[in-house]
Order: C-alpha cells, then sequence, then structure tokens
C-alpha cells in the first residue's frame, strides 16, 4: 500500500513537467496551426539554461528564480525563432511549417552541444527540499511534493487567462480564424508571437523544473517530444484539463511500468492511446477538428496529367546516367547511389499517400522498418532466400498496414498523424524491448543478399530496376482511377461520398498499398546493409521522409523522390563535417522561405518561365 | 404518376430540440417541388436525412417504394439520387470534365482500378453531360479557376452523371447573380421535364421559386405548416407572416417592387 | 469619408480589380453592386487591406491607407462585416462581441451589449450560447454587432441578405437605415436590387472587376439600360 502510494506520488510529480510542455505545444498548435517539432528543443533548452542559471544564482531564491529566468529566456529564444524562421512561411499551405520547426530542432541540438558540450548534466538538488518524507515508511522526496503542489497553480492560472481573460478570449478567436480577429482591428502578428512565447517558456519553464529529477541531456529533446505528442493528443488538442489528465495517466503508468512490467514500459503509452483514441477519437475533451478554411492560403493544386515528351526525354536521360554509375563511379558511388534509390522508394511511398490522399503520416517508418525487419526476422530464423524475404517484406509491410491504417483513419487531419507516429513508436518500442526475438538495440545482424546478386554493382541494378519500378507504379497509380478517387476522397469527401466513393475505405487502401511500397524499400535497405537495427523505424526516420516530402513539394507528383534524394545526397556530403546539423538545420529553414513550394515546385515554376514546360492556365 | 419519394412522420431531435418533427410529403415523378422556410426552420436538417448524412430519430424515407432511411450517402446515390450542395462541393484538383469522369467512374463501379488512365475514361460521355449544362467549353479548364455560378452548373452535371431518378438540392442558386439564378432553375426545370428526373430543392430566392416550382411546402420550427400551390403559398397569411415578410425582397404578383414595410415582421 | 482611386487588384496573374474609382460620402449608404465574380468582395477586402491592391489607393478621411495592415484600418475606424459570416462559433455571443471591442471613438456612436441587444433583440436571449448554436439569420446580426463593437465611422457590410429569409433581411434593412440615423457611414455590396433600392442613397456598379456605373439611386432609374444589363432583376 505504501509502495503503491509512493508511486502514485512520484507519477504525479513527473506529471508537471510534462503538462507544461504539453500545454504550450497545444496552445501553439490550437492558435497558428503549426505541429512544433522543436517543442522538445525547446524543453531541452530549459533543461540546459536553467542548469547554468543554478550554477549562478545562488539558495532558495536562486533555484525557483532560475527556473523562472529560464522559461523567460526560453521563451524569449522562441520569439526570435517565430520572427525569423516562421513568419516568413505562414502564408505556406498547411503544414509546411512543421517543415521549418525540424529545421529548428537541427540546429538547437548543434548549438547546445556547441555550448554546454556532449556530456550529460546532473541537476543541483532544490535548495531546502534535498530530503524525503516518509509517507507509510515509504520515502517520497521533498520536491516531488512541491512539484505535485505547484503543478495545478500553473495549470489553473493558464486555464484562467486562456477562458476568463481578453487575451484568453482573443486567442480561442484567432485558433479559428485570425485573418477575421485582424479585420476587427486586433494585431495578430503580435499575438501569435505572444502565444509562441508563452507556449516556449511552458517548455523551458518544464525543462527547468525537472532539472532536480533528471538533470540535461543531448536526446532530452525527441525523449519527450513522444510523450508530450501523446499527452496531447489523449487529452485532445487544445484542451488544458485534457493535457492535465492525460499527463498524470501517462506519468503515473510510466512509474508503474517500471515496476511491474519493466519490458514494457515504452509500449504502455502508445497501448494506453490507442485505447483512449479508438473510443473517442479526438482524445479525451478535445473537439472535431474544422479544417482551417480561413487563413490557409497557398496555390489550389493544379490538375495532373501525364508527363509530356520533353519531360520523359529527360526522366530516361537520367535513368541512362544512373546506369552508368557502375561504369563511370566508384564503388563507393554504387552504395551511396543503391541509399539514396532505397531512400526515394520509401519517399515517394509517403509522398502518394500525403500527396494524392492528404493522409499527413508521421509514422511511415513503421513500414519501411517493418519490411526491413520482416525480411531480416525471416532469414534470421526461417533461412529464407533473399528472393522470398523481398516479396514478403512488403507483404508483411502491407499488413500491418493494413491494421494500423484501419485504426488510424478512425481519425483525421493531427489525430491521424499523431496515430501513425504512435503505432511506429509502439513497432519500435516492441523491436527494442523484445530482445530476445529481435536482437534488441543491437539488431539483426548478417542479411546478405543470394550470392548472384551480393556483388555492389548487381545489387545496385537490382535496386535500380525495383525502385524505378515502384516510383513509376506509384505515379501510374497517381494517374489511375483509383488515384482520382482518393484525391476525390482528399478535395471534397462530402461530394465524394455523395457519388459513392467510400472514403474511408479508399483511404485504407492507399494507406496499405503506401505501406507495401515502404516495405519493399526496407526490404531492399536489409539486404543492402546486411543488417537492420531499431532506428529504422525511430521518429526520427519517418521525419525524414516526411521532412523530404515537403521539401520536394508535396502538390507535385515528383516531390517525393527528387525530395528524397536532395536531402540523401546533401545528407552524406555534410555528415563529414563536425556540426553537420547545424547546416543541414539552416538549409532545411532556407529552403522552406525561399521555396514555400518545395524543390519541385518551384523548379516547374522556373521551367514554365524559361518555356520549358507549358504554363498553367490563369486564375480569374 | 406514382410517388418517387415518400417521406413518412419524418423526426430529429437534437437533445430536446426538434429540428425536423414529423414532416410527411410525397414527390411525384417530374414533379419540381420547392422546400422554403426561415433559417432554422429544417430544411438542411430534412435534406441531410434524405441524403443519408444524419439518421432520422424517427420516421421512414422511401425511394420508388424502397426504404432508404438509414442508408449512408453513397448507398442512396447508388438508388438513383443526385445532390447538389449548397456550398458547391467540387474537386478542386481537377479540371472540369474530370469531376464529371469521377462520378461516372464512380458509377461504373471502377474506383479501386489502377490499370488505365482516369482522364481518358468515359470522356465522350462527360461532355455530353456538360453540354447539356452549357460548360462544355469549359472542359478541360482546371476548376479551381471558375466563377462560382460555372461551379454551381458544373455541380449539377455531376449529379446528372449517373441518371438519377431523383435531385435534391440544397439552395442551388445561393450566392448567385440574378439572371444566372434564373437561368439555371430553367435549365433544371429543362431537365426535369425532358428526363423524367424529379426534383426536391431549397431556396431563398422567391422570384426563383415562384418562377419555377410545380409546388411549394413551407417549414417552421420543424413543421409542415404549408403545401400548396405557387399561389397558394403566396397567399397564406401564416407563411407571410413567418416567411415572406411585406414583399420587398421579391417581384410581387402584380404591380412594382414595394419597399420595406416598418411596422410588420417580427422584433 | 472614403476615397478610391484607380485601385487595381491580383490574385496571382489574374487582375480582378481593374481601376476602380469611387468615393463614399460622410452618412451615407452606398450599395456596390454586381453579379458574382465582379469583384465586389475583393474590393471590400482591398479597403481593409486584406487584399493588398497594386496601383491605386484608398483613402479615409483624407488619410492614404494603402499598405497599411488590416488591423490598423480596423483601428482608424473601418468596421468590416465579412460575407461567409465567420463568426466564432466556439465563443460565445458575448465573447464574440468581446472580440471586437475597441475604445471610443470620437464623433462615433460608442456601443456597449446592451445597445446592441436592443438592435438585435434575438441576440440577447442568446447572449450565453455558443456560435454555432445560432440560426444562420442570428449568425448575421451577430457578424454585424460584433463590428459595431469597434464603435466604427464607416462600416462594409459584405452581402448582408445572402442566404437569409426575406423576414430577417427587412429586419436588416431597417438595422441599416437606424445605422445611417445615428450618422454612420455605410458601404454595402449587393446582388438583391430590392434590398439596395430600400435603403440605399446611391449605388457603384462592377462588372468583371471594373466599373460600370457610379451614382444615385434616381439616376440609375434613369437608365434602365445599365440596370438591364448588369443587374438583370
Amino acid at each position: 500500500m505504501g509502495l503503491f502510494l509512493a508511486q502514485l506520488l512520484t507519477g504525479l510529480a513527473n506529471a508537471g513537467a510534462l503538462f507544461m510542455v504539453a500545454s504550450g505545444l497545444s496552445l501553439i498548435f490550437g492558435v497558428t496551426r503549426i505541429v512544433n517539432f522543436a517543442h522538445g528543443s525547446f524543453y531541452m533548452l530549459g533543461a540546459y539554461v536553467g542548469y547554468t542559471l543554478m550554477q549562478v544564482l545562488p539558495g532558495m531564491v536562486g533555484f525557483w528564480g532560475a527556473i523562472l529566468l529560464a522559461g523567460i529566456i526560453v521563451g524569449l529564444i522562441g520569439v526570435i525563432v517565430e520572427i525569423c524562421v516562421l513568419r516568413p512561411v505562414y502564408s505556406a499551405p498547411e503544414l509546411f511549417q512543421l517543415v521549418a520547426t525540424f529545421g529548428v530542432i537541427l540546429v538547437i541540438q548543434d548549438l547546445t552541444l556547441m555550448i554546454w558540450g556532449a556530456e550529460d548534466l546532473l541537476g543541483p538538488r532544490a535548495p531546502g527540499l534535498k530530503g524525503v518524507v516518509r509517507i507509510l515508511d515509504e520515502p517520497v522526496p521533498q520536491y516531488d511534493l512541491a512539484l505535485i503542489a505547484i503543478t495545478p497553480f500553473v495549470a489553473f492560472a493558464l486555464w484562467y487567462l486562456i477562458s476568463k481573460t481578453r487575451v484568453g478570449i482573443l486567442v480561442r478567436a484567432a485558433t479559428q480564424d485570425r485573418e477575421m480577429v485582424g479585420a476587427l482591428g486586433v494585431n495578430q502578428s503580435w499575438l501569435f508571437t505572444g502565444v509562441f512565447f508563452l507556449g516556449c517558456a511552458l517548455a523551458g519553464l518544464g525543462g527547468a523544473v525537472q532539472l532536480p529529477k533528471g538533470g540535461a541531456d543531448l536526446l532530452m529533446d525527441f525523449n519527450i517530444l513522444t510523450s508530450v505528442f501523446v499527452v496531447v493528443v489523449i487529452g485532445g488538442m487544445g484542451s488544458l484539463p485534457g493535457a492535465y489528465l492525460a499527463a498524470v495517466i501517462i506519468s503515473v503508468l510510466n512509474v508503474f511500468g517500471v515496476s511491474y512490467m519493466p519490458q514494457s514500459t515504452l509500449v504502455l503509452m502508445f497501448v494506453v492511446m490507442v485505447v483512449v483514441l479508438i473510443f473517442r477519437p479526438f482524445g479525451l475533451f478535445g473537439k472535431e477538428e474544422v479544417a482551417g478554411e480561413h487563413g490557409q492560403v497557398g496555390e489550389p493544386e493544379r490538375p495532373i496529367k501525364p508527363a509530356g515528351l520533353r519531360v520523359r526525354m529527360l526522366v530516361l536521360a537520367g535513368l541512362v546516367l544512373l546506369g552508368l554509375i557502375p561504369v563511370l563511379g566508384s564503388n563507393f558511388a554504387e552504395v551511396l547511389a543503391t541509399d539514396i534509390l532505397i531512400f526515394c522508394l520509401f519517399a515517394a511511398s509517403l509522398h502518394f499517400m500525403l500527396g494524392q490522399g492528404g493522409l499527413v503520416s508521421f509514422g511511415h517508418a513503421a513500414f519501411f522498418g517493418g519490411g526491413a525487419y520482416v525480411a531480416a526476422l525471416l532469414v534470421t530464423y526461417a533461412d529464407t532466400p533473399m528472393e522470398l524475404a523481398m516479396v514478403l517484406a512488403p507483404l508483411g509491410a502491407g499488413l500491418a498496414a493494413v491494421v494500423i491504417g484501419w485504426v488510424c483513419l478512425r481519425s483525421t487531419g493531427v489525430y491521424f498523424a499523431m496515430l501513425t507516429l504512435a503505432f511506429a513508436q509502439l513497432l519500435w518500442s516492441l523491436v527494442f524491448q523484445w530482445g530476445d526475438i529481435t536482437g534488441g538495440d543491437d539488431g539483426l545482424v548478417n542479411i546478405w543478399p543470394s550470392a548472384w546478386a551480393s556483388s555492389n554493382t548487381v545489387f545496385f541494378y537490382l535496386a535500380l530496376v525495383i525502385c524505378v519500378g515502384g516510383i513509376l507504379l506509384l505515379r501510374h497509380a497517381a494517374h489511375s482511377p483509383f488515384g482520382y478517387a482518393l484525391r476525390a476522397a482528399r478535395d471534397s469527401a462530402r461530394q465524394a461520398e455523395a457519388m459513392g466513393i467510400h472514403t474511408k475505405r479508399i483511404q485504407w487502401v492507399a494507406f496499405a498499398f503506401a505501406g507495401a511500397m515502404a516495405g519493399i524499400a526496407g526490404g531492399l535497405f536489409v539486404f543492402s546493409k546486411g543488417s537492420v537495427f531499431p532506428n529504422e523505424l525511430e521518429i526520427a526516420r519517418s521525419f525524414d521522409a516526411l521532412i523530404v516530402v515537403f521539401l520536394g513539394g508535396v502538390k507535385t507528383l515528383s516531390g517525393g523522390w527528387v525530395g528524397g534524394a536532395s536531402f540523401e545526397a546533401v545528407k552524406d556530403y555534410l555528415t563529414r563535417f563536425e556540426y553537420w546539423r547545424l547546416a543541414l538545420g539552416l538549409l532545411i529553414i532556407g529552403v522552406v522561405i525561399l521555396a514555400p513550394e518545395g524543390i519541385v515546385g518551384s523548379l516547374r515554376k522556373l521551367g514554365e518561365r524559361i518555356g520549358f514546360l507549358n504554363a498553367a492556365e490563369d486564375k480569374r | 404518376m406514382s410517388a418517387v419519394l415518400t417521406v413518412e412522420h419524418l423526426s430529429r431531435a437534437f437533445g430536446a430540440i426538434k429540428a425536423v418533427d414529423d414532416v410527411s410529403f410525397s414527390l411525384e415523378q417530374g414533379e419540381l417541388l420547392a422546400l422554403i422556410g426561415p433559417n432554422g426552420a429544417g430544411k438542411s436538417t430534412c435534406f441531410n436525412m434524405l441524403m443519408g448524412q444524419l439518421k432520422p430519430t424517427g420516421g421512414l424515407v422511401r425511394l420508388n417504394g424502397e426504404k432508404i432511411t438509414g442508408l449512408a450517402p453513397r448507398q442512396i446515390w447508388r438508388k438513383g439520387v443526385g445532390r447538389t450542395f449548397q456550398i458547391t462541393a467540387t474537386y478542386s484538383s481537377m479540371t472540369v470534365v474530370e469531376n464529371v469522369q469521377m462520378s461516372l467512374i464512380s458509377h461504373h463501379r471502377r474506383i479501386y482500378s489502377m490499370l488505365p488512365y482516369a482522364h481518358r475514361l468515359y470522356r465522350a460521355r462527360a461532355l455530353a453531360l456538360l453540354d447539356t449544362v452549357g460548360m462544355a467549353d469549359q472542359a478541360d479548364r482546371h476548376c479551381a479557376v471558375l466563377a462560382y455560378g460555372d461551379l454551381k452548373r458544373l455541380e449539377l452535371a455531376v449529379a446528372l452523371a449517373h441518371e438519377p431518378k431523383l435531385l435534391l438540392m440544397d439552395e442551388p442558386t445561393a450566392g448567385m447573380a440574378p439572371r444566372e439564378r434564373i437561368a439555371l432553375m430553367q435549365l433544371t426545370a429543362d431537365i426535369v421535364r425532358d428526363q423524367g428526373v424529379s426534383c426536391l430543392f431549397t431556396e431563398h430566392d422567391m422570384d426563383v421559386v415562384f418562377a419555377h416550382a410545380h409546388r411549394i411546402m413551407v417549414l417552421n420550427r420543424g413543421q409542415l405548416i404549408a403545401n400548396g400551390t405557387v399561389d397558394e403559398i403566396r397567399n397564406n397569411p401564416q407563411v407571410q407572416e413567418v416567411y415572406l415578410g411585406g414583399g420587398m425582397l421579391f417581384n410581387p404578383a402584380d404591380g412594382p417592387a414595394g419597399t420595406p414595410e416598418r411596422e410588420t415582421g417580427h422584433a | 469619408m472614403l476615397e478610391l482611386s484607380n485601385v487595381n487588384a491580383f490574385y496571382g496573374k489574374a487582375h480582378v480589380l481593374n481601376d476602380l474609382s469611387f468615393e463614399v460620402g460622410r452618412g451615407k449608404v452606398v450599395a456596390l453592386l454586381g453579379r458574382n465574380g465582379a469583384g465586389k468582395t475583393t474590393t471590400m477586402k482591398s479597403i481593409m487591406q486584406m487584399v493588398q491592391p497594386r496601383g491605386g489607393s484608398v483613402s479615409y478621411q483624407g488619410q492614404n491607407i494603402t499598405g497599411w495592415a488590416p488591423h490598423r484600418v480596423a483601428k482608424a475606424g473601418l468596421g468590416y462585416v465579412p460575407e461567409e459570416r465567420r463568426i466564432f462559433t466556439q465563443l460565445t455571443v458575448l465573447e464574440n462581441l468581446e472580440v471586437g471591442r475597441q475604445p471610443p471613438r470620437d464623433g462615433c456612436v460608442t456601443w456597449s451589449e446592451e445597445m446592441l441587444f436592443e438592435l438585435f433583440p434575438n441576440l440577447a436571449e442568446r447572449r450565453g450560447n455558443r456560435g454555432k448554436a445560432l440560426s444562420g439569420g442570428e449568425q448575421q446580426m451577430l457578424t454585424i454587432a460584433r463590428t459595431l463593437m469597434g464603435n466604427p465611422a464607416l462600416v462594409l457590410l459584405d452581402e448582408p441578405s445572402e442566404g437569409i429569409a426575406p423576414v430577417i433581411v427587412e429586419q436588416m434593412a431597417r438595422v441599416i437605415l437606424q445605422l445611417k440615423q445615428e450618422g454612420l457611414t455605410v458601404l454595402l455590396s449587393e446582388q438583391n436590387l430590392h434590398f439596395a433600392q430600400a435603403v440605399a442613397d446611391s449605388v457603384v456598379i462592377i462588372e468583371s472587376g471594373t466599373q460600370k456605373f457610379a451614382g444615385s439611386l434616381a439616376a440609375l432609374q434613369a437608365q434602365p439600360e445599365i440596370r438591364d444589363a448588369y443587374l438583370s432583376v
């Protein structure tokens, strides 16, 4: 009983920081419609800044002052990011901004590394609260009790600000229609900046307040990000009470999980989330999201048509050049080109679902990594030959997509995206924690191609044929009745349903199809590397694919693979430098600001201007 | 004449509010029937129940005698009901003709096909349908650049693609200019006459209603308060009070346009 | 009070407004008439600077407001009532009004919630209800009331009669006349000539973004060919 209570209290204490970060994310999303991937980074900054301040400021006042100051400083950093990075891209198509925030993650990672170094920092203990209190004979840290007491006050203050004050009313109004708020005389730029400050300050506060319990390290940003997403989704986007309740549920669950089911702590959180969303597709306190009809601009997507002769010749020429790599290039070039080809197919599969279907997945790595693991497991445990394993990989991934798609498609929009992320994380944690079968962190090794394909050159040609074939198949599917129906469901589900199209089913099929195509890429990947590790299922892998689809251009047919090829090539080059993340992050932010329609979209404009392509019809 | 659509005791409650309360009517083949009433009278709720977007809390809807209550919109569409929306719903990333082709592809149950090029399927038939509504010359334009009136006509062509027996049009002329309104309703009336389609529509423009409807029903606070010919409705005092008002907004049956009666109408 | 001179506006490459020039005199009700897609809403948005005009200028009380941010235009005393109503559906009626609140302005009526509820009695009963629970007519009233909370000197009403039952439209007409009595200036866009005739002092007719007529109602009546060509009632 005592142990139980103590654990409950620990969970409640942990919920404090999680709630602060999650409510900040929810607030920013509500008003700006930006899914701030960098929110974990602000949390991390809060911890580092707080640590430094605590070294300088003495005593109890200094400790709490440092926490507050850390929040304010991080909030101000958030303001800088908002003004410099996000303001130029508010008018870009929806969700494009998340690419910019991804760039911010990379920049902050390297800047933190530069300033504070790679070593983990141990947080100081709170002056005056270093001891423990015995509750039913169990020791409970005093600091935990302080956190439990403080969090409801923060939550109440936030709730009061949002529900009862004029600022809160304006914020809620802007959540729905920011342009209209502007037309009524409210300076919405500053409202946005203010909300960004508050959201980031909350994240920083969360980071600083957990210092005595957790310290500061460079992996904090991604580690908290998943939990925060889960909390926001379980609670319901935009709901403060929901965020608080969900933070408590998740934190308590984690504490109990560690004690009673140490093998499945990571999985537990996602299982809860899936269960909640099955019964309440918009979270415990969330409301159905109304797609923002106002304030989202950007050019309408153009009708698609099969490529003209010129473009086809260009592509053919490119393919011939690719085919000549083994003749002209080095062994290294072959391996690099194989990597790029595989990544391109992976990106193209996501692009099909996202571009044609409007289904934004944050967890597409589930099927890439899933396909890879299916092949690897088959080889390891059943001595399956490469040919068969490569056929079964997409089947396995496709099957997983059928199941996962069924659950995820019950929700829409950001909830859908978060659910896909949750399932990818679920698979990742399964693979990570089920070491007996999957090798856990050590991965599965010694998975080599059949003898005939074992040379780099042959495998390169194999990858070339499969990947180019896959990309062409995806492209043809977009032009087929299936692709059109998928686009119809995206453009106007109302009209599509009224013309006999089962929109959910068509999206489900598309989800499975995209999953299977990613599985093909995954199968190829295993045999090209000879091994597979859990990081192929990781959130970062999913984000890579998502980022390149946006960078390539969502509203184009070739955005996926073009983005994939450019990104992989640039990344391969940059990773030779020490601070490559900084460079890559800045590069991504630059592309986002300069080419909001993506690489292909911008190239197409250029092509039209110089007369290589036929110009689009002018709008009225 | 036989009834294409029969509605019996249709009701829908949202909590304690009865949005649609025991509504019964029928629609004959080849009839153009208008449903009018104040905002919030339950017209849209009624329409959404006929089309399957909303489940009734009571009552029955029959199409040619067959019960369709509780079916999904796509199932009702397959039974031969076409619809247009109050706020146009078209596929903005497609061309005009592709919008119609999409409906034909669905009608021929080929939406899961991955082999052919979609833009080559049923193009001739789609062009013929566009011709019916006078949009053939804009067939290959991008849907997103069309003027609003043209979108409305496109929607009508899309709704006609599967040769429906019944057309449901929710405020078909909303947001159009007076001349376009008359033209669109004239077109609808022609289609109803030539193809034997039946049509039920809601509308706020009384000029349109009075000029084309064969019969008018009036809904107020969820209840049908009148059902009759144009003249009967026009002269019904209850309808004048709850809906038509002093007649400032439409051409009266005789004499020039009136001025607003400052004393009448509810306050 | 408000003067447009050679205003041009584009969406992308498309030229949607072509050299619009007209004036709205203080205390007058001016109706902007034209077909759908003629550019009425764009004209309204160009005045509010929600669409930035390319070429030409908009001046308000002798001040050139071209290029200002919309919130600054609103603060200067222009109230905008959009066509699609755009009320905040998650907010209550009172909260919707709060969003519109601006400090009192010299020479203008200072509206309070109670005065607005007198003007729109239907809203008074609904003050605690969320916007989404209102009917179309009530939403239209709320948009106007919300804009009046900013104590504007000039109100831009974009298609106030669209999609509303005739009885409510008549109520709208009475409200506009009452606003005029209170000294407000009104520019409204309309397709319904009956409605415009009932409330407006003068009219501006546009077609495909080009001005075709500007003058008094009487002048328009005297030129039936213009009325028939562009309005066709």
